[in-house]
């Protein structure tokens, strides 16, 4: 980020208006289309239902220039391009017999997701904020991982024990997890990167940091694995695994973790394949799912993803339209396999479409963490898009057997109301990321004393050298704003004057 | 930091790569072998559910697609008056691979012709649903009718009207025949249930007796004789002929006898015409064993004998006539016993070439095969399948064929309108007391447009005979007016 590309940031709010219309357009358009195709009168309903679904969604690109004028105008089109999709193909299904019932639902849940994502951003204001809650994000994380095993409370469905029941509402409490350990991992890494960076021991090549350093997280982490696999939610395993290991990576640009990360995915991969019979299955599966006692198998049988195959196979190209397929005879055609539902319907074009949004999505969560200038904002961009990411491969994945499958929700396609609530304050936070990144900095006195401009990356001012340079930068709208930081700060300084020589091995 | 979260990026862009990769092998690469797996219920209810063309006669369709309640299939085959056509229709089922007309036709029925090969292009665009192409019969609805109602329940027969000049069946219907609505239903529970109480019935045939029921043809297949008989120059219809009662055939102690009821007994000797009029059987076996196997196979496979499938597009069964044959066997078989077996349609192709003057004509079902927009995709052509005979020898079969109905064993066929050939058979069924009672013939005699064949298998021998000649009659009399 230089002073170049800083300048050339605008609001660029009238954009997003634009794109959101195209967004609605497609949203509300393809739920008309449905309706078309299955022969179905458009009732009041529909106007009613898209009225709704727009205001909301025009409210918030209100809040969006009222509260982070700045924020990347692409994010909320996109999001609502799927989200809209997503409920049109559940309420496709909703006119098959085995399905029924659900959009209404999504529809509501949508609802409840964009007000709390509003709600999230207009009080949040800055997403630094969150620093201060590392460890209360760590608490809430354990707790929340750990409700669907309290009896009583939680519920299993479909073989994994990850729902809590609230009266007549299931949640999923692991995807709310996401963002808590997201926050928890970057709070943690930005708290204690240099320690972590500088106190490492060097075996060969490789540079490990002591294990005190890491300790919490590694913990936490642990535990969140441990309690993921006894619950069977493999793909979340996966997830919060992926998670752990790009953050890791990003915050100390060493390589070496991804490798050791890969390392221990296959040991862990192992141990599960021996342990876990649930997983086996699903290797089974995976490796032969056309075997065809596998096929055939009642429990843990690859007729789900078989069928899936079929249905994709069936769309080929250009799909056979939305509402004209038969993604209803896929079992969990609107939740899990919900992506092969719209491979059957829109065609390798349609969904190659849609995962190209999904790209384009993740690189503007990474483009928020790239611009934005406080170590934690970049950490938690990257670990939400990580999440985000992840968890469209892992499903895509799943459904296309590069992977084993491992249940996880689509990010606001699959029907859910926990995940779609997950995804939407992801979002909010993403477009608070992306205000910080693109907002203009307003050059003040406080020049440092090298006389580059104060909002350099970090990497070109550890080439300046000064610490002092440093600190000034990245902390400067922090320590102007949130004087909560400041310890944190003053942490940093000893590791930083320690060993100077170390800074040019760090970027 | 910058850098390393660049290749993060890079990383799930290749990750992204990698699910592209994946669907496309999934959406384009290895579809057909997906389409075709056979736990693929996908294609099969694509296919099951898919508006087919309808089937046709007289302009009003027999069999239809209509939009189907079902959840799985769009569309359901519907059959109108199912026991009058269902075993030419066939069925269309989501067990089993079309039968009848729907199986041999499927490729125009389904839209999948290579004529059709634009209809589909041109649905891929417009987005239509392609609609299969509509076979129009050349049966006439009310002689099949006519034809059914005929029959009586509980028998096992069939009657076939064609057209001689043109080989177009106008009325092709056997019983007992059955609903094929109940082999239609989209629950493959409620199918197999239908199936079961459908086979309960022991001589329930699929497809129409008149094409797949291969019995003796008894007496009716001296027609073939005649021909080769005529042809060799030796015969002549006044030919006088030595007719023993009963003749103790070569080689054997088997005895061949004249029909016990008949009044061949009253002369030892007689020309041809008396002889086929009264059907006697020891002048033909004679004859046969003078003339020898050749000319007397060469003669019934000219007709349609030993042929694999004629195809009307039906699948037909093989009418047999053996090879390598004794004197003995070759006594028997040339009075339609022995291995001899034919269709009923067989037995009817042989009057109906002798009735057009020695031209066999293909006989044909499918008038035309229109495609979604109802253009002409094929129209059927009369089409010669050989030259059985001379017109002469044709003539002075027929002379002789009028005689059987004059004077003969045909006499219930008679009528005052106009006047009317045939030939009548009765075939032993091994020991059992039953026969199979035929009757094949045409009419007007001196310019024969409909050749009628009824045929009865196993049948008690006075029920057989009263029902056949009349119900000849009953038929050209209905077609001829």
């Amino acid at each position: 980020m230089n002073a170049a590309a800083q300048q050339a940031y605008k609001p660029r709010r009238n954009l997003e208006l634009l794109l959101l219309l195209i967004a609605l357009t497609v949203a509300i358009g393809s739920q008309m289309l449905v309706a078309f195709a299955l022969d179905e009168p458009i009732t009041t309903d529909y106007y009613i239902e898209g009225a709704v679904f727009a205001g909301l969604v025009l409210t918030f690109h209100v809040v969006l220039r009222l509260r982070a004028k700045y924020a990347d105008p692409f994010i909320l089109p996109i999001v609502v391009t799927l989200n809209g999709l997503g409920i049109a193909m559940i309420h496709r299904l909703d006119f098959t017999p085995s399905f029924s019932g659900v959009a209404d639902r999504q529809l509501l849940w949508t609802g409840v997701s964009i007000v709390a994502a509003m709600v999230l951003m207009w009080l949040l204001k800055d997403h630094r904020r969150l620093r201060q809650l590392t460890y209360i994000s760590l608490a809430a994380s354990v707790v929340l991982l750990f409700l669907p095993i309290v009896p009583g409370l939680g519920q299993e469905l479909n073989g994994a024990r990850i729902w809590v029941n609230l009266g007549p509402l299931s949640f999923q409490p692991s995807e709310i997890a996401k963002i808590t350990l997201a926050v928890f991992f970057a709070g943690f890494l930005a708290n204690n990167r240099d320690l972590i960076l500088l106190a490492g021991r060097k075996f060969g090549p490789v540079t490990f940091p002591r294990l005190r350093d890491l300790a919490p997280m590694f913990i936490a982490w642990v535990i969140a694995i441990g309690v993921l696999v006894v619950q069977n939610d493999l793909g979340n395993a996966l997830m919060f695994f992926g998670l752990f290991v790009a953050v890791i990576y990003v915050a100390t640009s060493r390589f070496s973790w991804i490798a050791i990360g890969a390392v221990f995915m296959l040991i862990g991969a192992a141990l599960a394949y021996q342990f876990v019979n649930h997983f086996r299955d699903r290797v089974d599966i995976w490796l032969n799912a056309f075997d065809q006692d596998i096929y055939e198998r009642t429990f843990g049988g690859s007729y789900q993803v078989v069928q899936g195959l079929f249905g994709m196979a069936h769309g080929g190209l250009v799909g056979t339209g939305l509402g004209s397929g038969n993604p209803n005879m896929i079992s969990l055609a609107n939740s899990d396999m919900i992506i092969a539902a719209f491979g059957e319907e829109l065609g390798l074009i349609g969904l190659s479409a849609m995962l190209l949004l999904y790209l384009l999505l993740f690189s503007r969560y990474m483009r928020a963490g790239l611009g934005t200038r406080d170590t934690f904002g970049k950490l938690l961009a990257v670990g939400l898009a990580v999440v985000l990411v992840l968890q469209v491969f892992v499903v895509v994945g799943g459904i296309t057997r590069v992977i084993p499958m491992t249940g996880l929700a689509t990010p606001f396609l699959a029907a859910g109301g926990s995940a779609l609530l997950a995804n939407w304050l992801i979002v909010a936070l993403v477009l608070l990321i992306s205000h910080s990144a693109r907002q203009p900095v307003i050059v003040g006195p406080m020049v440092n004393a090298t006389g580059e401009s104060s909002f350099g990356t970090e990497s070109r001012l550890q080439h300046s050298g000064g610490p002092g340079a440093r600190e000034s930068a990245v902390h400067r709208h922090s320590a102007n704003r949130h004087h909560a930081e400041e310890p944190t700060r003053l942490n940093h300084a000893p590791a930083d004057q320690h060993t100077p020589a170390d800074q040019g091995g760090t970027k | 930091m910058n850098n390393a979260i660049r290749h993060t990026w890079v990383v799930a862009v290749g990750l992204f790569i990698t699910l592209f990769v994946a669907l496309s092998i999934i959406q384009v690469g290895v579809t057909d072998e997906l389409n075709a797996n056979p736990n693929n219920v996908r294609q099969v209810y694509e296919d099951r559910g898919a508006p087919r063309g309808a089937i046709t006669v007289d302009g009003s369709a027999i069999a239809e697609s209509v939009p189907s309640d079902n959840a799985s299939f769009d569309y359901q085959r519907v059959y109108h008056e199912p026991d009058l056509y269902s075993g030419i229709t066939g069925t269309y089922s989501i067990a089993a691979n079309p039968t009848g007309l729907e199986g041999t036709l499927n490729e125009y029925l389904s839209g999948h012709s290579d004529s059709q090969f634009f209809d589909r292009i041109a649905s891929v665009f417009t987005g239509d649903t392609m609609d299969g192409g509509q076979v129009e019969l050349t049966l006439d609805g009310e002689l099949q009718q006519l034809a059914y109602d005929q029959i009586p329940d509980g028998t096992r027969g069939s009657i076939i009207v064609t057209e001689v000049a043109t080989g177009d069946i106008k009325a092709m219907a056997s019983k007992p025949s059955y609903n094929n609505n109940r082999l239609a239903v989209q629950d493959s529970a409620q199918l197999v249930q239908n199936q079961e109480e459908l086979e309960a019935d022991p001589d329930l045939r699929y497809t129409s007796r008149a094409i797949s029921s291969t019995m003796a043809p008894g007496s009716t297949f001296k027609l073939v004789d005649l021909v080769a008989m005529l042809e060799s120059g030796d015969y002549e219809p006044d030919t006088v002929l030595e007719n023993p009662n009963s003749i103790t055939l070569p080689e054997s102690s088997t005895e061949l006898r004249n029909f016990d009821r008949g009044i061949c007994a009253q002369r030892p000797q007689a020309e041809l015409s008396w002889i086929v009029a009264q059907s006697c059987n020891t002048p033909f076996a004679e004859a046969a064993m003078e003339l020898g196997e050749d000319p007397i196979r060469e003669a019934a496979e000219n007709f349609g004998f030993n042929s694999d499938d004629l195809g009307i597009p039906l699948r037909v069964d093989t009418s047999n006539f053996p090879q390598d044959l004794s004197d003995a066997a070759l006594a028997q078989s040339s009075i339609g016993q022995f291995d001899v077996t034919s269709t009923p349609l067989q037995m009817n192709m042989v009057a109906a070439a002798i009735a057009n003057g020695g031209t066999l004509m293909k006989p044909n079902l499918v008038d035309a095969i229109r495609g979604s927009d109802l253009q002409l995709l094929e129209a059927s052509e009369p089409e010669t399948l050989s030259e059985v005979t001379s017109e002469e020898v044709a003539d002075e079969i027929t002379e002789m064929m009028v005689q059987v109905v004059e004077s003969g064993t045909g006499t219930r066929a008679q009528t005052g309108s106009f006047q009317v050939a045939a030939k009548t058979g009765t075939a032993d069924v091994g020991d059992t007391g039953e026969v199979n009672s035929w009757i094949t013939g045409f009419a007007p005699a001196e310019d024969p447009q409909y050749a009628v064949t009824v045929a009865y298998e196993r049948i008690d021998y006075d029920t057989g005979s009263s029902l056949t000649g009349p119900q000849m009659l009953t038929m050209l009399e209905a077609a001829i007016e």
